[in-house]
């Protein structure tokens, strides 16, 4: 029996008049994989910023292990370090090799000893089957090398919940399969995971559960297999049409044949 | 020609003794700047605002006086505030409030072109933001800064010269002192001319040396040469 892991309650986020998102409502059970869609501006980045308080939300809570972490006294350095976040354009930091990118949080952060900070810089590099560039600084990888170095540095810190922001949206088509592969296997590890993405195929078979999030409120949600074959709402139907004619033609093509 | 060579030869050893007064007044200058100038840099861009402030009225007032002002501010006028330096001192204390300012401005500028990205980049792995800043942007941007930096040194070199008027030993004070004993100024200033140039024709080298040592690999900021 799994139980919530990630608890989201009324959250607004406004700039000024502009209202990012409202009262949004999100529940993610421990190693559940949500899949956030929806078109662009419609706050779904905004909202994983909130989440591991990148960006501070104007009204309601977030609670992680029935804490909330919202809190004015709440220390935000310590919460982040439970949220693992992986970002579209990777942000790796450039002058470090990308062993000495998963260490850092171990050594700066977590201050373990420089021995084991190494041993688990090097088992989450080979996680994401990496181990063999460990040398490489970020401008000697590619952008898939890139991501999965990222995702490893965010793995390092043992997260209760990975965030992805579009985590192949700045990849060339042909290196966003080893990305996505990397975190299927997450997923099925265990990970709790919230991933932004127009990746359909990925959403369609690794997602336990889908939120269509549209104008800052969620329109609907539910498992992919009534998202993608029953949407009750007119508009989950255009965006899924719309999106699957311009990202998923191939995954149409190999369900279909 | 003749009189410029034997001139020049004549006061090697006091010549040389001037140019190690100059280089340690360089060198001392150069690091109370950069301690300084990095720490003012830091503050203008990521401090309170209070700080932001002070920062800022530092680098107005010191990059907006002449530097023989402030040199005779330090060395004639804090005696009558009841601190009294001495002439090395107040060379030392004038060069490196100077040159503070100025090499402060060549680091905001490699901090800003790091962008904020590095920084949500650290704070996504609980990295607080000091500790961000020290282990992220600044080991990055103490890289970047060097190309634009190195004029720093090298026009810190040249600056020391003033400092002979309150009467420090330096390269300056030697060529004045042969100008006067031979009655040829345009011999000595031309003999002392040439060690100035040497000098930082060395720095100019071992800037550069560094330049490439610091070099990340795949971050070259400029095109690879055909």
């Amino acid at each position: 029996m799994s139980k919530p892991i990630l608890t989201i309650k009324n959250l607004t986020k406004k700039y000024g008049e502009n209202v990012v998102f409202h009262d949004i409502n999100l529940s993610v059970n421990e190693g559940d994989t949500i899949v956030i869609i929806g078109p662009s501006g419609t706050g779904k980045s905004t909202l994983l910023r909130c989440i591991n308080l990148l960006t501070r939300s104007d009204a309601g809570e977030i609670w992680l292990d029935d804490k909330e972490i919202t809190c004015k006294e709440c220390d935000e350095d310590k919460v982040r370090q439970h949220i693992g976040m992986v970002f579209q354009n990777f942000l790796l930091f450039n002058h470090l090799t990308a062993l000495e990118n998963v260490r850092l949080g171990l050594t700066r952060v977590k201050h373990m000893n420089p021995a084991d900070a190494q041993l688990k810089a090097m088992q989450e590099l080979e996680r994401v089957g990496l181990l063999d560039r460990a040398g490489h600084y970020p401008g000697q990888l590619s952008g898939g090398q890139q991501q999965r170095v990222a995702i490893a540095r965010a793995l390092a810190m043992d997260p209760r919940v990975m965030l992805f922001d579009e985590p192949t949206s700045a990849l060339d088509p042909e290196l966003i399969g080893e990305v996505l592969e990397v975190m299927r296997k997450l997923a099925l590890e265990g990970m709790t995971m919230l991933v932004v993405t127009h990746e359909m195929g990925f959403a369609r078979e690794v997602a336990d559960r889908i939120v269509f999030l549209e104008k800052g409120s969620v329109v609907e949600e539910g498992s992919p297999n009534d998202l993608f074959y029953h949407p009750k709402n007119e508009r989950t139907r255009e965006f899924l049409w719309k999106i699957t004619e311009l990202y998923g033609k191939k995954d149409t093509e190999q369900g279909n044949g | 020609m003749v009189s410029w060579f034997n001139i020049f030869r004549e006061y090697l050893p006091s010549f040389l003794q001037g140019a190690a007064v100059t280089l340690e007044l360089t060198a001392v200058g150069l690091l109370i700047g950069f301690v300084l100038g990095l720490g003012l840099a830091v503050a203008r861009t990521y401090g309170p605002k209070w700080l932001r402030v002070i920062a800022i009225g530092y680098l107005e007032l010191f990059r907006g006086t002449p530097l023989l002002v402030q040199l005779f501010l330090i060395y004639y006028g804090l005696p009558s505030l009841g601190l009294t330096l001495s002439q090395t001192l107040s060379a030392y204390l004038a060069l490196g409030l100077n040159s503070a300012a100025y090499q402060a401005e060549y680091f905001r500028g490699a901090i800003q072109s790091i962008g904020e990205s590095q920084m949500t980049a650290g704070r996504a792995i609980g990295l607080s933001r000091w500790k961000t800043i020290w282990y992220v942007i600044l080991p990055q941007a103490l890289r970047l800064v060097i190309p634009a930096w190195s004029n720093e040194p090298i026009s810190l070199l040249k600056t020391t010269a003033v400092v002979f008027l309150i009467a420090v030993q330096d390269l300056m004070a030697k060529a004045k002192r042969a100008a006067t004993d031979t009655y040829d100024p345009i011999s000595s200033y031309l003999a002392v001319a040439v060690v100035y140039l040497v000098m930082v024709f060395i720095l100019n080298e071992v800037l550069k040396y560094l330049e490439r040592k610091s070099r990340i690999p795949g971050f070259e900021m400029e095109s690879k040469k055909t």
